[in-house]
């Protein structure tokens, strides 16, 4: 019993990334035949996640402090959207479209992050309110499907990177594997913030908060200035993975992102960490995004489901995962956690 | 004079006076932009106006906030599956009454049976979540995005992924009005539910164990509460009170559409916990807020629509009046102007 | 004494909804001085702690800093000023590991980001210093609340401060612990820091204190130098009026009991695994049986397993001679069994529910869901007990949460009282609470066993177990290594058997 103990957050991220593996690995077996097993299935997860997965980040920041971010789903839509905007109605550069986007995350950022730690309101409903308003505001960007067909931007998104590894399919041809710039900005952006969480009196604090915001007051720390921090770095990060998501769908529209709220919170708590704040971190998060993904893309690949069925086997496998989950976590902690006083 | 101000300050720190205040103002804007807003007449023998098109429209949001309520209260966390749980509700009630057909214009089961299997199903989900929730300790938020997600589908799956009508008058009643009576049915299910509610809170020491587990799940063990059981409780109640909000939702449009019945209402319903002056983060509760709350919201909804607001922009202002209200029944927002006000005054004083 | 004022706070006024909890209080500290603060429970100690500190905003007053009037509006700004503080309830975070808490917002750092090696060194540096044996990556709540004590005085003392403030430090603390802690104060006094010291602790004031404040209902009685101030008269400043109720006690007959009657509680070879080995224990109406020992020597997890509150892997109890199975709190709540945790905060009161709720709570909770009390009902319970135990709460609809320490303690105690129960387990009962209602508690507990109640007592203070206990077992490392009785109920018999775990029965 004298092994290094686990910490609870440590834990579930063990389990987390077990868990993973095992699904990606019987997904290899299972569908073998479709292609799962190609590297290039794989750095597709990365390729068509990279926003959600800087998405997430963000919104694992101020999970972290306790609180929640639900509104960035409608701020993709209303990036994408104003993006596609300036790109293709007003004839900006991309680079204006992306300066645009981190703006627009950093004052839905702001005002959250004010109202939520200077004023004290429930982050659930601050939040809500921002998600109505900027799905509002992107239908009064535009109605209408906007395609991106600005040059640097597509530049942008098909830029691919060839990685050194590939495979050789069964004509004999190599097939090389490759990502998006896309991605790269994702797991920078996924290692900057670990850093910033592990390595920063700004990121412990925030575990300071979410563990005992009271405490964190008493023991001297700026709470309500390094709450409001967490809600601004979150809506920049937002806007960041917004820009991400439509360089990936290179589209802006009313109903883009519908949901992705979800996914992102789904991601994280996966991931380890816990909505009541003060667990958690965001290569979990990673993982999470991950997870989800694979869980989609087994169902896509399965591909003779009904619309309805696909639904029910994205959330029953999700059901299966977090039950798993938490099943696994509390024997365990049950076997190490034993009460000392 | 002084008794004066020491009532007015109690009348202010009320618990519900926030709450009443904004429904208030939301009904007074009107006056000014639509002064036929609150003009109520008979048409066909059945009240009009926008007064009863708010209280009509809002009944399957004041059930699911009831439901919201408690396991809010219970858990500290929200069930964001009642929408869908809405769609299942009625997918069920609806396919047995079709017995399978896509449109009828006959019934094929009683109507009776129809919607007490429906809500019989919506406490399973209830159940369901009540397990994942009390039993395995899962967040709510997430353990809920579970039938958040499949709810739809298995819905869906109900209807065949078609909208089942039951053309029949019978079914209509629930959604409509009850013979020649001029108040729309929905009123008084709505009603009923709140009654009901109100007299098990009343009668029973429910409120209390829900307050006491959601505040402090461990010492109420200690006390000798089933903190488990009170919270599976809660949701499942919750989930049964969002499966008869499907039915009167369904019965409206004499359909099942597994995709649109109940959607966003989940939000909604959370919205109208939080503007009832409640806090999400579970404990001590106040149902009656929690209902103003849910007619503040459809008041706003029916506000912007008679202003002409287009249905794709309405979320903004809905946004901005949201923000406007709670930053108004923030405490540290009042503390401050309160704190303003002292200010001026000792400045006045030295002077 | 001609050690100058480090800070002076003048006129201080602070009022909560309901309750005037400071009223034109002035103190004073000096350098190198150890002040007390004392007081009874809800007389504003904690009030005036946190005004200084930051934690409130003062209504009214002024606070003054080496000559120089300072606002303070958070605990932050009182930490840049030179003020450490260490709060009446454990002020950490669970979540965080015990290094890091201590360093929480003043981490070492190297090249622009924390040095966690250098931060786990200094950690086990401050632990060794004090003496805490607790591994520095260990999570804090895994921790006991004496060790999470113990954590938190580390903290603040290692923050080179001028002014050290501990409100209560020693309420969970045991003798060795605070023989340690009065060492390291006396190193500061040394060293120039003044100090506030807030305890209901008689000994512990005269033993290291050089000045006292009284504060009675939020207003300053006085100020006197420790040494001209005889402890009777402390106690009657404090109250407001002459006491001397300890004598009353110690002549109080102990409950009569009759060995041949049926046992109310009969545990046999009860252990839960890791916690606690197997142990017996028997106790008959009428009895007060203490158990004693160090912390953490599983004093209160043998009484959890009796009550359920952890279920027991193994072992028979009965109770009045009749099997019981107990796998719920509620179980054994049935069977007449009460139990005070020891853990105030966390398991003890719900914070936003009012006086009268939590003190009904119990009973309703054994009444049934369907069988609510009515609101005259409850109301007159809540009131009776408010008299009796003395709750100082502005009315009785007042959340617990802004009741005074020691008197969401009292409300606990009502709590159970309320269910009229055969058994009654009391962990800690009297840990923060003022001398006057501590013995208003111990002569309460020799009233209820004198009624014919069997009562378990646990306390860290072995003078208080003498007082009250007719008997005493005693653990050490989860298991039970002797009873003491009769004659043998002397203070070094109970020392020495905590210390030494000689097993008493060996010498028969
Ligand atoms: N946050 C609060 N809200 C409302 N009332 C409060 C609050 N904190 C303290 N009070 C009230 O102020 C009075 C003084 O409380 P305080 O905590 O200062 O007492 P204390 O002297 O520290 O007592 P104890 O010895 O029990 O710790 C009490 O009557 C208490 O009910
Ligand atoms: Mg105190």
């Amino acid at each position: 019993m004298k092994s290094k103990k686990l910490s609870r957050s440590g834990l579930l991220l063990t389990i987390t990334v077990g868990l993973f593996l095992l699904m990606y690995i019987s997904g290899m077996l299972i569908f073998s035949d479709k292609g799962f097993a190609k590297p290039q299935m794989f750095l597709n997860l990365f390729i068509s996640n990279a926003g959600l997965i800087v998405i997430s980040c963000g919104l694992t920041l101020v999970m972290i402090t306790g609180g929640i971010d639900i509104s960035v789903g409608s701020v993709t839509a209303l990036v994408c959207t104003v993006s596609a905007f300036m790109m293709e109605n007003m004839g900006l550069s991309a680079v204006t479209a992306l300066i645009a986007s981190l703006i627009i995350g950093l004052l839905f950022g702001l005002v959250q992050g004010y109202l939520v730690s200077y004023l004290e309101i429930q982050p659930f409903i601050i939040t809500l309110a921002g998600m109505f308003f900027a799905r509002g505001m992107t239908a009064v960007v535009s109605t209408e499907m906007i395609s991106i067909k600005n040059e640097l931007f597509l530049k942008w998104a098909k830029a691919k990177i060839v990685l050194p590894f590939g495979y050789t399919n069964n004509k004999g041809v190599y097939i090389e594997s490759y990502i998006y710039p896309t991605v790269i900005v994702a797991l920078l952006t996924v290692v900057l913030v670990a850093l910033m969480l592990k390595y920063t009196r700004f990121g412990r604090s925030l575990y300071a908060i979410g563990g005992n915001a009271q405490s964190a007051v008493m023991m001297g720390l700026n709470v309500r200035r390094d709450k409001f921090r967490a809600y601004v770095l979150d809506g920049f990060l937002t806007g960041l993975g917004g820009f991400l998501f439509c360089l990936n769908s290179c589209a802006g529209f009313v109903e883009q992102a519908k949901g992705l709220e979800m996914d992102a919170i789904s991601a994280a708590v996966i991931g380890g960490t816990l909505l009541t704040g003060g667990v958690g971190g965001v290569v979990g998060t990673l993982f999470g995004v991950l997870i989800k993904g694979t869980i989609a893309s087994l169902i896509t690949t399965q591909g003779t489901l009904s619309s309805w069925w696909v639904r029910i086997a994205l959330s029953a496998l999700l059901c299966f995962f977090i039950v798993l989950q938490a099943v696994i976590g509390s024997v365990s902690a049950k076997k190490h956690g034993a009460r000392l006083a | 004079m002084k008794q004066k101000s020491f009532s007015w300050q109690r009348l202010v720190h009320a618990r519900l006076f926030m709450p009443l205040v904004c429904l208030a103002v939301v009904l007074l804007a009107n006056v000014i932009r639509t002064p036929d807003f609150f003009k109520i007449s008979i048409n066909n023998g059945v009240l009009y106006g926008y007064l009863i098109d708010i209280i009509n429209r809002s009944s399957e949001l004041v059930i699911l906030a009831v439901g919201m309520t408690l396991a809010t209260a219970a858990s500290g966390g929200q069930d964001i599956s009642v929408g869908a749980v809405m769609a299942v509700s009625a997918a069920i009630c609806c396919q047995l009454l079709s017995g399978g057909e896509v449109s009828v214009t006959s019934l094929a089961a009683p109507i009776v049976l129809a919607a007490l299997a429906g809500v019989l199903a919506a406490g399973l989900c209830g159940a369901f979540n009540g397990f994942l929730v009390a039993k395995l300790h899962i967040q709510p938020m997430v353990a809920t995005l579970i039938l958040y997600t499949a709810g739809r589908g298995i819905a869906q799956l109900v209807t065949r992924g078609q909208i089942t009508y039951v053309r029949v008058d019978a079914y209509k009643v629930l959604g409509g009005y009850i013979g020649s009576c001029p108040i729309p049915t929905p009123v008084f299910v709505a009603l009923i539910v709140v009654i009901i509610m109100a007299v098990i809170l009343k009668k029973t020491a429910l409120g209390l164990y829900l307050e006491s587990v959601g505040n402090n799940g461990k010492a109420s063990r200690l006390v000798g509460l089933n903190s488990a059981l009170i919270c599976f409780m809660a949701y499942v109640i919750c989930s049964i009170l969002a499966g008869i909000a499907g039915l009167v939702a369904s019965s409206r449009i004499y359909s099942a559409d597994a995709n649109n019945i109940g959607l966003n209402l989940e939000m909604d319903a959370i919205l109208a916990v939080a503007l009832g002056g409640n806090n999400l983060g579970g404990g001590s509760f106040n149902l009656t807020g929690s209902i103003i709350g849910a007619y503040t919201i459809q008041a706003l909804t029916t506000t912007l629509y008679a202003m002409k607001v287009s249905a794709d922009q309405l979320p903004v202002y809905k946004a901005i009046v949201i923000v406007i209200i709670v930053i108004l029944q923030s405490p540290v927002f009042r503390s401050l102007i309160a704190g303003m006000k002292r200010k001026r005054a000792v400045t006045v004083d030295e002077k | 004494m001609s050690q100058p004022v480090i800070l002076t706070m003048k006129q201080i006024s602070k009022a909560f909804p309901g309750v005037q909890a400071l009223n034109q209080v002035d103190f004073s500290l000096r350098q190198g001085e150890i002040h007390a603060l004392m007081g009874e429970n809800g007389a504003g100690k904690s009030t005036l702690i946190k005004v200084l500190t930051g934690v409130y905003g003062l209504d009214q007053g002024q606070v003054w800093l080496d000559g120089k009037l300072v606002q303070i509006r958070s605990p932050k700004d009182a930490q840049a000023q030179g003020i450490s503080t260490v709060y009446q309830e454990v002020n950490l975070c669970p979540n965080l590991t015990v290094a890091e808490n201590l360093f929480l917002g003043r981490q070492p750092m190297k090249h622009g980001r924390i040095d966690w090696q250098e931060t786990a060194r200094q950690a086990g540096v401050l632990l060794q210093k004090l003496n805490i044996e607790v591994s520095p990556s260990a999570m804090l709540d895994e921790c006991s609340l004496a060790l999470q004590q113990m954590i938190a005085i580390a903290r603040a003392v290692d923050m080179n401060c001028k002014i050290l403030i501990l409100d209560e430090p020693t309420s969970s603390l045991d003798d060795e612990e605070v023989a340690r802690l009065f060492t390291l104060m006396r190193q500061l006094r040394q060293a120039g820091v003044g100090m506030i010291f807030v305890t209901h602790f008689l000994e512990q004031v005269y033993e290291i204190s050089d000045r006292i404040t009284v504060l009675r209902n939020g207003e300053r009685v006085g100020e006197y130098e420790t040494a001209a101030l005889p402890r009777l008269q402390l106690v009657a400043k404090m109250m407001g009026k002459d006491f001397n109720d300890l004598a009353v006690i110690q002549a109080a007959p102990k409950g009569q009991v009759d060995p041949g009657s049926v046992p109310v509680i009969e545990a046999k070879g009860i252990a839960h695994s890791g916690t606690i080995k197997p142990f017996d224990l028997t106790i008959h109406k009428g009895e007060v049986v203490g158990l004693s020992g160090l912390l953490g020597s599983g004093r209160s997890e043998t009484v959890r397993a009796i009550y359920g509150a952890d279920r027991a892997d193994q072992g028979s109890l009965k109770v009045n001679g009749r099997p019981a199975r107990i796998t719920q709190p509620l179980d054994a709540m049935k069977l007449g069994m009460a139990y005070l945790p020891e853990d105030r905060k966390k398991e003890g009161i719900i914070p936003e529910l009012s006086v009268r709720e939590n003190i009904i709570l119990a009973l309703q909770a054994k009444r049934g869901l369907f069988h609510l009390m009515s609101r005259k009902e409850m109301a007159e319970a809540a009131d009776r007990y408010i008299d009796l135990l003395q709750i100082k709460t502005p009315s009785r609809e007042t959340p617990v949460r802004s009741l005074s320490g020691g008197n969401q303690q009292k409300v606990i105690i009502g709590r159970w009282l309320l269910t009229n129960p055969d058994y009654l387990i009391l962990d800690e009962p009297t840990r923060g609470i003022d001398i006057g209602t501590k013995t208003e508690i111990q002569k309460l507990v020799l009233e209820l066993a004198g009624q014919g109640k069997a009562i378990t007592f646990i306390s860290s203070e072995i003078e208080e177990m003498l007082r009250t206990c007719s008997r005493i077992a005693v653990l050490i490392d989860g298991a039970m290594v002797g009873e003491l009785t009769g004659a043998q109920l002397t203070q070094a018999q109970v020392m020495q058997t905590i210390a030494g775990g000689k097993t008493v029965q060996e010498d028969k």
